[in-house]
């Protein structure tokens, strides 16, 4: 098991020091030294742009196995939905949900059965008077990172309510408990089988709860095979999928938001779509939104980095597996209360990490200092530097973490001024 | 040094990139850890502001001068002018043409809101020659 918070991590041994990585990084997290990329670990959101980008597969999803939890008396799989679009001629969640079990586990809990009810009380929610609008998801935990990393006065705009994974564990645990009360909390280990890098950090790390209920997080493309060679063992699924329409449709982009019934909603996904829309909610300009969906894929989750299936396919199939479903098939029957036991216990914070100082006097000096030094540089933007533009080369410089010689493009002017 | 200069050529041919200084200044002032009001309140200034410069007046220079306790908007223009200040900031008061509204634009709020953010606005303006308002956000 790797104890470093982050998924995404760096084989040095593959990496050819390209720049493919550091300029696509949305958070400028990634710079090239010595020949190879370095991630900053404190500002990296573990979107897996940088895996899906290396030419030379140097960039990696770090992710627990199976075989990591023998320790367990009780393994709960948590499948995202997105898994499901991940297999062919499929027109039973049945069929995979029993094949987990085949592969070793105990039980299954579809994350789309808390999808569901997730969706029933952020309708709830929705209600409430004086919120923030538009409320934005809080279900990609690579956006809700990079929401407190590069707009940080966004926080407020956040959906205070789990994120399905994490009240799937938490429902999956009592249901576990209540069947066998031979079993302490201790004995389960509740294990996600994850379509990204990101919910692998966020189990890991968590962001809005203390601790996650969530064991370990499992990739979809690493259990892939072993699921798709049960299946054709199983004769007779059993009946044990709970899932309707609403919880399917959160595996791709716009399934959260039309869940919520109104039509004055955004969907956004790809990493750098998002963080237009970010600037156009900081600026006021969508305020007659009730409420956005981002994330940080291409497709939603079926895009991401831990799949095995090219996204648009991945969503074709689920959209004839969720034929002749329910449209819900979790719903709660109390009143119309937001129950504590589904908010978020922690508030996502405001990083502070792209900060120059803390004093407001030496920030100004450094960024005098930076905006003089970036005057200076080409403006090409080419990266050879190691810094994803100049204009970051610049407060690389003034940061003590680069110096003026890293431009080639200057080096050469200055080669061939004393060399005629 | 006691201040940082942001310089913007605000480009007056090409409408779809309006807005990108304030983008621009929002980033800097966050990094330089400006409060979530004072930001919003500058940023919302000079996006107003921008707008203003390439729908009317063909674009401009916009400066932008960070204090430790203000932050000053300098937008200047070699448009056509303001006749009439005081209706110009008139709420609802627009001239923007057609095709700009039909973008959302042209509400008649770009002046009066750029007054509501900021803590001091200042309009000099000669028809023909050009428009220059200056604005400060304090600290």
């Amino acid at each position: 098991m790797s104890h470093n918070k982050h998924s995404v991590t760096l084989d040095i041994s593959r990496c050819k020091g390209c720049t493919n990585c550091i300029k696509r990084c949305p958070t400028e997290a990634i710079r090239v030294r010595d020949g190879h990329a370095i991630i900053k670990e404190d500002h990296c959101i573990d979107c897996g742009e940088c895996i899906r980008l290396c030419p030379y597969q140097a960039k990696k999803a770090t992710y627990d196995r199976l075989e990591d939890f023998s320790g367990y008396k009780f393994k709960i799989a948590l499948p995202a939905p997105a898994m499901y679009g991940q297999f062919e001629e499929l027109d039973d969640v049945d069929e995979i949900l029993t094949a987990l079990l085949a592969c070793g586990f105990d039980a299954v809990f579809e994350v789309s059965r808390a999808a569901e009810l997730i969706t029933e009380y952020t309708r709830r929610y929705m209600k409430k008077e004086n919120l923030p609008k538009p409320i934005i998801s809080s279900a990609c935990p690579a956006i809700v990172r990079l929401i407190s990393l590069r707009f940080p006065y966004l926080v407020d705009h956040l959906l205070p309510i789990m994120p399905p994974i994490e009240y799937a564990a938490r429902v999956a645990r009592a249901e576990v408990l209540r069947e066998h009360p031979e079993l302490t909390d201790e004995d389960i280990c509740v294990l996600f089988i994850s379509p990204c890098p990101a919910k692998v950090s966020y189990v890991r790390n968590p962001i809005g709860v203390k601790k996650s209920a969530v064991t370990g997080t499992l990739a979809i493309s690493d259990i892939y095979f072993k699921v798709r060679s049960k299946r054709k063992e199983i004769k007779f699924p059993q009946q044990l999928s709970q899932t309707g329409i609403i919880g399917l449709n959160w595996a791709g982009s716009g399934g959260e938001a039309t869940s919520l019934l109104t039509d004055k909603y955004l969907a956004a996904d790809g990493i750098e779509n998002c963080i237009k829309v970010l600037d156009e909610i900081e600026h006021g300009t969508l305020h007659d939104l009730e409420f956005v969906e981002l994330n940080a894929c291409i497709g939603g989750c079926v895009g991401g980095a831990l799949n095995v299936e090219n996204p648009f396919i991945a969503k074709a199939r689920l959209r004839s597996l969720r034929k002749y479903l329910p449209i819900s098939r979790n719903r709660v029957k109390d009143s119309e209360t937001v129950p504590e036991e589904v908010l978020l216990t922690e508030t996502v914070g405001r990083n502070t990490t792209m900060r120059l100082s803390d004093d407001r006097m030496t920030a100004i000096a450094k960024m005098a200092e930076i905006e003089q030094i970036y005057k200076e540089l080409p403006h090409l933007d080419c990266g050879s530097c190691g810094a994803p533009n100049c204009h970051a080369l610049a407060e690389d410089i003034v940061k003590g973490e680069a110096t003026r010689q890293d431009c080639l493009i200057q080096l050469r002017e200055h080669y061939g001024q004393d060399n005629p | 040094m006691d201040k940082v200069n942001f310089h913007f050529d605000i480009d007056g041919d090409n409408f779809t990139s309006a807005g990108e200084a304030s983008v621009r200044i929002k980033k800097m002032l966050r990094e330089m850890g400006f409060t979530p009001e004072i930001i919003r309140r500058v940023s919302v200034a000079m996006y107003e502001g921008e707008i203003n410069m390439v729908i009317h007046a063909n674009g401009g220079d916009a400066d932008v001068n960070v204090y430790c306790d203000r932050i000053e908007i300098i937008l200047s223009d070699r448009g056509p002018g303001i006749p009439n200040i005081e209706l110009a900031m008139q709420e609802g008061y627009s001239t923007a043409p057609d095709n700009i509204r039909s973008l959302g634009f042209g509400a008649g709020m770009g002046l009066p809101n750029m007054k509501r953010y900021t803590d001091d606005m200042t309009i000099e303006s000669e028809v023909g020659k050009g428009t220059t308002i200056t604005m400060t956000v304090n600290v």
